[in-house]
């Protein structure tokens, strides 16, 4: 089979599979629904072994393939078309793996659920969605995944919809990316209006035609094109993968089933925007402006949405949190102009992190979706595979070698310390004390679980066991590329020539930080090796044991700690207050406006004084008019006599 | 072979109409069902070789059928459909389908009525696009109001003779002006020919006068701020099928004429006057977007919402006068162009079957309630219709791949070549739209069942189900490949937008 249709069977297997689940699962049942979803999407991954084995391992050239027209208007051309390259070969395989994974995973998560069919319909229409996202060759189809994955998180967000908790956050998570999505949309105009082409190839090999040109959006401000493109698309990213201040919906994106959250909402769509400022490279490279914005907003995000998970007791909404964090290191190895190191990160976050979530829900429905962690505890002996790979996923995070995290993340924090962009440096101080932050948030969610004298109560106690095989296979799955991938990848990905991304990836010279790192690498195994000697290594360790002596050592520190600094803690337990913004001032301004516009505008001006106003006009002349006419002939002569007379005074005067 | 066709359409639902009377009786409300839904089917199947035999490549009046009609002033009984109108007139062709189906369902009184008063204005509609003479057309245009006031009238609700005397306040206001511009430009040019009209060179002032009397006829359809509060109303009030047939067609009417009679006719004061066209549109979407949040009325808010998105169509025709004032090639102002006319087909389906699905509520609910707080938890109890509805929500909200998505898309992107804000502001309408249109579906759908009434809700009825696998098959064809679609209009839009620029038109 030739690239093209490989990379056509990989999208559509997924989707047949949601057809089949959507709209024929009551009739085919739980079992075949289950069976029929699970193959396609691991045959899917299969075939993009393969893809990946031609683009990556044996080097054929990337495929632009248009699958069909979709629209053409005057000189427009938009197309279904697919880029089969070495970003979009990895990007599929991550995608599919995961999914491959999470889908086994639900037959034991939601093997109670009585919308157990409805829930693999929708699983499987977002890794279909997902795979249109990463294999588009245009921004348009882009923008048909992008959308595409945001209604299934949506609908997924909501699945459980009479909860609601659960509707109010997939609204809220809607909204919220529709914000981005307008900028998103302006960027797609922008590059259309500058480029007349939605084809990244054409985009990309013309962007120094426009690179003199500047737009003027505010009176007298001429902006250059390139930053109004780049920071659009950008604001589009922010909103998707979370990024201050638009990452308000990711937690309450929680409400949805936990599959969900490790697929969706930590391992594939929510790095949809860094896949795409990656995907965008050749265009960012040109805009410095927006690669500080961006390293700006990656550093707050990393750092201090980290905070937040500290002081949160639901241990989603902590492995919610650290997401976000982790997305902000993400944001800022692409603002540093390391790419590849970003995308690196992606892939590693996504096997530790989807691991982390699935052990999380793990624990979740072997406690019956109890989620507070001040009522968990000392659940390792109950459930000692959960409680292994969760430590797996944790090591991982926090970036102690040799563990997944630990290259990518080392490799982030040095690309950033590097960097001469402005703001670089205060992204750096960010990654680093993140480097702290990080370990203590979540080894304090791992002590509080699963070390430590057990809070549950005694009846839950005596049910609580391991999960099942369908639960557990994922998991080690997943905690096997946890544990090697780091070191695995680093070399091929970051400093070998070609990397792994090759060619799919531009950057300017000026802005290469990972060529200076490639002098001083030796190897994966020296690099953990000499861990030792760095600081955030040490960071990364003081951190795990500064979470053990406040959850296990000393747990009367932590309330130490909230009295002596309350306003800390409140402002981290407010969540700096976004939340209460947004309420107050977005939600409720929307419905005053609205009302201002309908009862005052509309009812009262519109119709009450144009509308009503001259209905009333007209039965008052009418009126008027019928008391003239009253039937008595000396009014009619008086009347005529009246108008014999003006006609006269008009004649002679 | 010489089949009338266009006759054919236009008259077999009026023959129809009176088999469907002639049968009377409520007893027989089977049979006037079946007749109903035969002459549907029907029309619908003769759209075929309408379609087949229609040539892409030509911008001309196809299907041609002349007779002179009253010999004094010069009248023609002419028809004729071109990409604009053929496409028109297979989406009325289609939508009468849909609200005669839906009546067999809904409408338990005065059945044969209902069909007849329906297939009479499928063929009034048929006529007012088919039309290429301009009395014809005003005929047309006036007659179908009859059919409307009567299905208002017959089958509305509480308010309906407020809503039909704010309707007929509104469109005689506006039809009367419009008599008065096309009598002026019978003095002009001795004709009644719609086309003779094009390229007159009038003065100005006059094309401004023209120009005024047409935009109150055409605004008040459309409709656009201020003068669209007759259209909540009436939409409140009119039955289901009503409520289908008025947003599905009735409000591309004034689209059509913007594009068959104001640009093309007078484009210097288009041209002049774009500034405020494309004022108004944005209004439309915002300002309107704004008002649909707080509906409390689903119906309401499903009309507000349809101004909204008629504010798109608008703004794609008047946009093209400063796409080209800004980048000086007509080529880059087809985009919007046709962008206005796909979107008039995608909201016909979307918010169609919006109304049709309100109705399916209020005829299941006990005192036929159509307010938000009555209803909640419906997925409940419909699950299948609860997923269909979402489907079409999300074509309301634009969604890539639905039919919603590619007028505005088409517009947003051609209107980035006007004007930033221009853009910008028409790209709010992504947050405004997901806003009514979800927080609806959220209270509506999503909970539990919220009261006893809604114990007893019944999922789809069949015919209901064929209603929207209809809809849904046209929300994903336009969404998924709407290039057929478009391949009907590129030669037609090109026509428009050359009549409708002065440059070309003084040359």
């Amino acid at each position: 089979m030739n690239l093209v249709s490989l990379a056509l069977w990989i999208v559509l297997l997924p989707l047949a599979g949601s057809l089949i689940a959507g709209l024929l699962g009551k009739q085919i049942g739980r079992r075949a629904t289950h069976w029929v979803t699970v193959s396609f999407v691991g045959i899917a991954w299969i075939l993009s072994c393969i893809v990946f084995k031609d683009i990556v391992l044996q080097n054929q050239p990337a495929v632009n393939a248009v699958i069909y027209h979709w629209v053409s208007s005057g000189i427009f051309q938009f197309d279904v078309a697919f880029l089969i390259d070495r970003l979009s070969a990895v990007m599929v395989l991550v995608v599919t793996f995961i999914s491959f994974m999470v889908h086994i995973y639900t037959i034991g998560y939601m093997a109670d659920d009585p919308g157990y069919q409805r829930f693999f319909s929708y699983v499987s229409l977002f890794t279909f969605s997902m795979l249109i996202l990463v294999l588009a060759n245009n921004f348009l189809l882009l923008f048909f995944g992008w959308e595409g994955v945001g209604l299934v998180s949506y609908l997924l967000i909501g699945f459980w919809f009479k909860r609601e908790s659960a509707v109010l956050g997939s609204l809220k998570a809607f909204l919220v990316n529709r914000i981005g999505d307008v900028a998103f949309v302006l960027g797609i105009a922008a590059v259309l209006t500058y480029f007349n082409h939605l084809d990244y190839s054409f985009v990309f090999s013309h962007t120094t035609e426009i690179l003199g040109k500047n737009i003027a959006i505010f009176p007298g401000v001429n902006i250059s094109v390139m930053t109004t493109i780049c920071m659009l698309l950008f604001f589009g990213a922010m909103a998707k993968s979370a990024q201050v201040p638009l990452h308000v919906w990711l937690p309450e994106s929680m409400e949805g089933p936990t599959p969900i959250s490790a697929l969706i909402h930590a391992a594939t769509m929510v790095t949809a925007g860094i896949y795409m400022v990656a995907r965008m490279s050749p265009l960012f490279e040109y805009s410095e402006v927006t690669l500080s914005f961006i390293l700006v907003i990656g550093g707050t995000t990393a750092l201090f949405l980290g905070l937040v998970a500290l002081v949160n007791n639901d241990i989603k909404r902590v492995i919610a949190y650290s997401t976000i964090s982790q997305l902000g290191y993400m944001a800022v190895a692409l603002g540093a102009s390391a790419y590849d190191a970003s995308i690196f990160h992606l892939i590693t976050h996504a096997f530790f992190k989807a691991l982390l979530f699935l052990a999380a829900g793990s624990v979740i429905i072997a406690l019956h979706h109890e989620q507070d962690m001040r009522k968990m505890g000392g659940l390792a002996t109950f459930m000692p595979v959960t409680y292994l790979t969760f430590i797996i996923g944790a090591l991982a995070l926090s970036a102690i070698p040799p563990f997944a995290g630990f290259y990518s993340k080392d490799a982030i924090i040095h690309a950033v310390e590097l960097s001469k962009i402005p703001g670089a440096g205060y992204a750096y101080f960010c990654v680093v004390v993140g480097a702290f932050i990080t370990p203590l948030y979540i080894f304090r969610a791992l002590f509080l679980t699963f070390h430590g004298e057990t809070r549950m109560d005694t009846d839950m106690q005596k049910h609580v066991k391991e999960s099942p095989w369908v639960v557990l296979i994922p998991l080690l799955a997943l905690a096997v590329p946890s544990l090697v991938i780091g070191g695995m990848l680093i070399g091929p990905m970051l400093f070998a020539t070609p990397t792994l991304l090759g060619n799919s990836i531009f950057v300017l010279p000026e802005h290469n930080v990972l060529y200076p790192l490639m002098q001083e690498f030796h190897g994966a195994k020296l690099m953990a090796l000499n861990a030792g000697h760095t600081l955030t290594f040490w960071l990364a360790m003081s951190g795990l044991v500064v979470a053990w002596l406040f959850t296990i050592a000393m747990p009367a520190l932590g309330e130490t700690l909230k009295t002596r600094f309350p306003l800390i803690y409140t402002i981290l337990v407010d969540k700096y207050g976004f939340d209460a913004f947004n309420e107050r001032f977005i939600v409720r301004g929307t419905q005053k406006l609205g009302d201002y516009f309908y009862y005052v505008t509309d009812l009262k001006m519109i119709d009450g004084i144009f509308v009503n106003g001259s209905g009333r006009m007209i039965r008052w002349f009418a009126n008027t008019a019928r008391r003239v006419q009253t039937g008595y002939l000396y009014h009619y002569a008086l009347a005529m006599i009246i108008g014999i007379l003006l006609f006269a005074v008009l004649l002679f005067f | 072979m010489h089949l009338p066709l266009l006759s054919l359409l236009i008259w077999l639902p009026v023959l129809g109409a009176m088999l469907v009377l002639s049968v009377g009786s409520e007893k027989h409300a089977n049979v006037a069902r079946t007749i109903g839904c035969f002459f549907a089917v029907i029309n619908l199947l003769l759209c075929i070789p309408l379609y087949l035999a229609f040539d892409a490549n030509s911008f001309a009046m196809q299907f041609p059928e002349n007779k002179l009609w009253i010999e004094a002033y010069q009248i023609h009984y002419s028809l004729g459909v071109d990409g604009l109108s053929l496409a028109m007139v297979i989406l009325t062709n289609f939508t009468g389908l849909l609200v005669i189906l839906a009546g067999c369902r809904a409408i338990k009184v005065h059945v044969s009525q209902y069909m007849a008063t329906f297939l009479v204005m499928q063929g009034m509609m048929i006529g007012v696009f088919a039309a290429t003479d301009a009395v014809l057309f005003y005929v047309f245009w006036e007659g179908m109001l009859i059919p409307m006031y009567l299905s208002i009238g017959m089958w509305g609700s509480a308010n309906r003779s407020y809503a039909s005397i704010k309707f007929f306040l509104y469109t005689f206001l506006g039809s009367i002006l419009m008599l008065i511009a096309l009598l002026y430009l019978y003095n002009q040019t001795g004709t009644f020919e719609i086309a003779k009209f094009y390229g007159l060179h009038l003065s100005l002032p006059v094309q401004k006068l023209l120009f005024f009397a047409f935009f109150l006829a055409f605004a008040v359809k459309v409709p656009m701020w201020p003068v669209h509060t007759w259209l909540p109303d009436a939409h409140t009030e009119a039955p289901s099928g009503g409520s289908v047939v008025l947003a599905a067609l009735m409000l591309k009417l004034g689209i059509y004429g913007f594009l068959r009679f104001s640009m093309p006719i007078v484009p210097l004061a288009s041209e002049q006057l774009a500034w405020v066209m494309i004022g108004l549109s944005l209004i439309a979407i915002v300002y309107i977007g704004f008002v649909a949040i707080v509906q409390t009325d689903m119906k309401k808010l499903i009309a507000y919402s349809s101004i909204a998105h008629m504010g798109f169509a608008t703004l794609g025709c008047f946009m093209v006068y400063d796409i080209i004032r800004v980048n000086g090639s007509y080529q880059d102002a087809y985009m919007s162009l046709e962008g206005a006319v796909v979107q008039m087909i995608a909201h016909a389906f979307g918010s169609g079957a919006m109304f049709l699905g309100v109705g399916m509520l209020a005829d299941r609910f006990y005192n036929h309630s159509r307010m938000i707080h009555d209803y909640g938890g419906i997925a409940n109890k419909m699950p299948i219709f609860a997923a269909f509805f979402m489907l079409f929500a999300m074509s309301n909200v634009g969604l890539p791949g639905t039919a919603g998505f590619v007028g505005e898309f088409m517009v947003i992107m051609s209107a980035f070549r006007a004007n930033f804000w221009i853009a910008f502001i028409a790209a709010l309408t992504l947050i405004l739209a997901a806003s009514y249109t979800l927080w609806m579906y959220k209270r509506v759908f999503f909970g539990e069942t919220t009261n006893k009434h809604l114990e007893e809700f019944k999922d789809l009825h069949w015919i209901e189900t064929t209603n929207y696998i209809l809809l849904t098959v046209g929300v994903f064809y336009l969404g998924l490949y709407p290039a057929p679609v478009l391949n009907i209009l590129h030669a037609t839009v090109g026509h428009i937008l050359a009549l409708s620029l002065p440059g070309v038109t003084a040359a």
